[in-house]
């Protein structure tokens, strides 16, 4: 109470407090950044990284951005039981990803005949909408993994089924037939299983002991909708 | 400015004695204690500036100018002497207030805690009840217990989106208007909640007593039936195979709900009508479902089989000439197209 009437007046005699300590009783979360650390971090340091930050140019700003993109890349490559993914998330990764994939997806003709198949935005939809419903479950399940994490462990998960997706782009361009399909088949259910893995190590640990297969089964359904329609998908 | 801060620290913590009852009535959302005369828009300590001026206090509270920017903004807003500061306390109290308040609205309706409840299951549970919704209990004389629960409902909802999407890939269907997916999860979540709220109102109408919760739960637990049935006759396209599924499985799953419905209705003409409507529909849906998303090759050969075809339909009409065979599975699903079709292929 009297700190926060003293410290306008003297800045200089209070020790830095953490910036949302006046908030404890409000149950709105505002101005949590985009990238950064989950937990709050002491506001004189951030000040000073903040502005150190904004000076610098902006090919410093992308590759440090694409770096933590690409660590993150290689945790989910060879998964282990590891932190990084949910103590510095960020959703630049899921978004390339999912744009990858959706363009890869995507259908070139608008009037042919097989215009059945998944367009841009359905598939966006689909990853983004499966993976709130996803992360919405483990949380009313009673995960204790909050909603941006999840979103970015799904999200990054999505990468063995973007590299699945180039190879059977690069195996459908030789001659279609029995061989091909088993080819596309062992690669899509390879890399599900791959993806699978990959976020149960990283989301099991956030679920209580005994529900753990409630909340794997959706990320299950989810990426074999995905592998589904990229098995499926046979170009114009 | 020390002495002024005092009273508006207090009041931004809220626990100060001196304004803890000015606090209640702002939240009551009734009578406002304070005169607002004194609140002129001249001296510019309007609500949005309280608030800029409070987003702007605590993000330099740390900062070595946070006392010139208070001086600042006193200039600023124009106040001088104790009106000012009255007034400004005021804005400041309405501010809180009204952060207050629309907080615990957003908590209150934008909480998914609400339906956390329903989510409390184990395991062990939900595969206890998929296999208890397939047998049909035979007590009626007494309510039967339905468990209310929306995690195994949903899944399985979603298990039918993914069979049914399998089964519109296998058999080729083309959607003109809307995407594959966007029918697929229509189609499966407009049975689920629509047909839910429609026996709900039906047992309303029957004094039945079954909440819309536990009619939710019923159906989709339902659905187990169906996505066995899908899921193998999907894959193995025998007519008679499905339709023995069809009786078996369908069957088995829609007598459970019709036994709880009867355990839970009295009088025959309202149990007549409740599990008449409920059995039709969620059989009709299987039926819906297999035939709807057919394979189109199985379709062919089944009017081959069918009743002769008039004289009248052996002539072609608007058959595009020289239309190669691979390209039959590709046309859409109606009558004229299968029977056109079954012309060109016969000659």
């Amino acid at each position: 109470m009297a700190e926060a009437a003293e410290s306008p007046g003297d800045p200089g005699t209070t020790s830095p407090r953490p910036l949302f300590a006046g908030l404890s009783d409000i149950s709105i979360s505002q101005d949590i950044p985009i990238e950064g650390e989950i937990t709050i971090p002491v506001r004189s340091r951030s000040r000073e990284s903040d502005s150190s930050t904004l000076n610098e140019s902006v090919r410093n700003t992308i590759m440090r951005d694409l770096k933590a993109v690409g660590k993150k890349f290689m945790h989910v490559l060879y998964p282990r039981k590891s932190n990084t993914l949910l103590r510095d998330w960020d959703l630049w990764g899921p978004l390339i990803l999912c744009v990858t994939l959706a363009l890869m997806l995507q259908r070139g003709s608008v009037d042919g005949e097989k215009d059945g198949g998944p367009q841009f935005a359905e598939v966006f939809v689909i990853v983004w909408f499966g993976a709130v419903t996803i992360t919405l479950n483990s949380k009313l399940l009673g995960g204790n993994i909050s909603f941006f994490q999840s979103l970015c462990v799904l999200g990054y998960c999505i990468l063995p089924l973007t590299v699945a997706m180039l190879v059977c782009r690069l195996v459908l361009l030789a001659d279609p037939g029995p061989v091909n399909f088993m080819v596309r088949l062992f690669v899509v259910i390879v890399m599900f299983v791959w993806s699978i893995v990959a976020s149960t190590a990283f989301l099991a640990d956030s679920q209580p002991p005994n529900r753990k297969a409630l909340a794997v089964y959706p990320v299950f359904l989810f990426y074999f909708v995905i592998s589904w329609m990229i098995l499926t998908f046979t170009p114009q | 400015m020390a002495t002024t801060a005092a009273p508006v620290g207090s009041a931004r913590n809220g626990a100060g004695p001196e304004w803890g009852g000015f606090e209640e009535n702002i939240q009551g959302g009734g009578s406002a204690v304070i005169d607002m005369e004194n609140m002129d828009d001249t001296s510019g300590s309007s609500f949005e500036d309280m608030g800029e001026l409070h987003q702007r206090l605590r993000e330099e509270e740390v900062d070595a100018d946070a006392a010139a920017v208070e001086e600042e903004d006193g200039e600023f807003l124009g106040m001088k002497g104790f009106k000012g500061q009255l007034s400004r306390q005021v804005a400041d109290q309405m501010w809180q207030a009204g952060k207050r308040q629309a907080s615990r609205a957003f908590s209150l309706y934008a909480n998914i805690d609400i339906l956390r409840p329903y989510f409390d299951v184990e395991p062990a549970q939900v595969r206890s009840r998929l296999l208890e919704s397939m047998i049909p209990i035979k007590m009626v004389n007494f309510p039967q217990k339905i468990a209310g629960e929306l995690y195994g409902p949903l899944m399985l909802v979603f298990t039918l989106v993914a069979i049914l999407l399998h089964g519109m890939k296998t058999s080729d269907t083309i959607i003109r208007e809307g995407t594959l997916m966007g029918t697929a999860i229509g189609t499966c979540f407009g049975y689920w909640l629509g047909v839910s709220s429609f026996i709900y109102f039906l047992a309303y109408l029957c004094n039945a007593q079954i909440t819309m919760l536990q009619m939710l739960a019923l159906l989709g637990y339902g659905l187990f039936g169906h996505c066995i049935v899908l899921f193998i006759t999907y894959n193995i396209h025998l007519h008679a195979l499905f339709y023995l599924f069809w009786l078996l499985v369908g069957g088995l799953s829609t007598l459970r709900m019709v036994a709880v419905l009867v355990s839970r209705t009295v009088g025959p003409t309202q149990r007549l009508l409740l599990c008449g409507t409920l059995a039709a529909l969620h059989m009709l849906f299987l039926l819906y479902l297999h035939f709807a998303y057919h394979k189109v090759v199985e379709g062919i050969l089944d009017t081959l089989e069918g009743p002769n075809i008039p004289p009248m339909q052996r002539v072609p009409r608007d058959v595009p000439a020289g239309i190669p065979a691979a390209r039959l599975p590709t046309t859409v699903l109606n009558a004229t197209a299968k029977a056109l079709a079954v012309t060109v292929q016969s000659h």
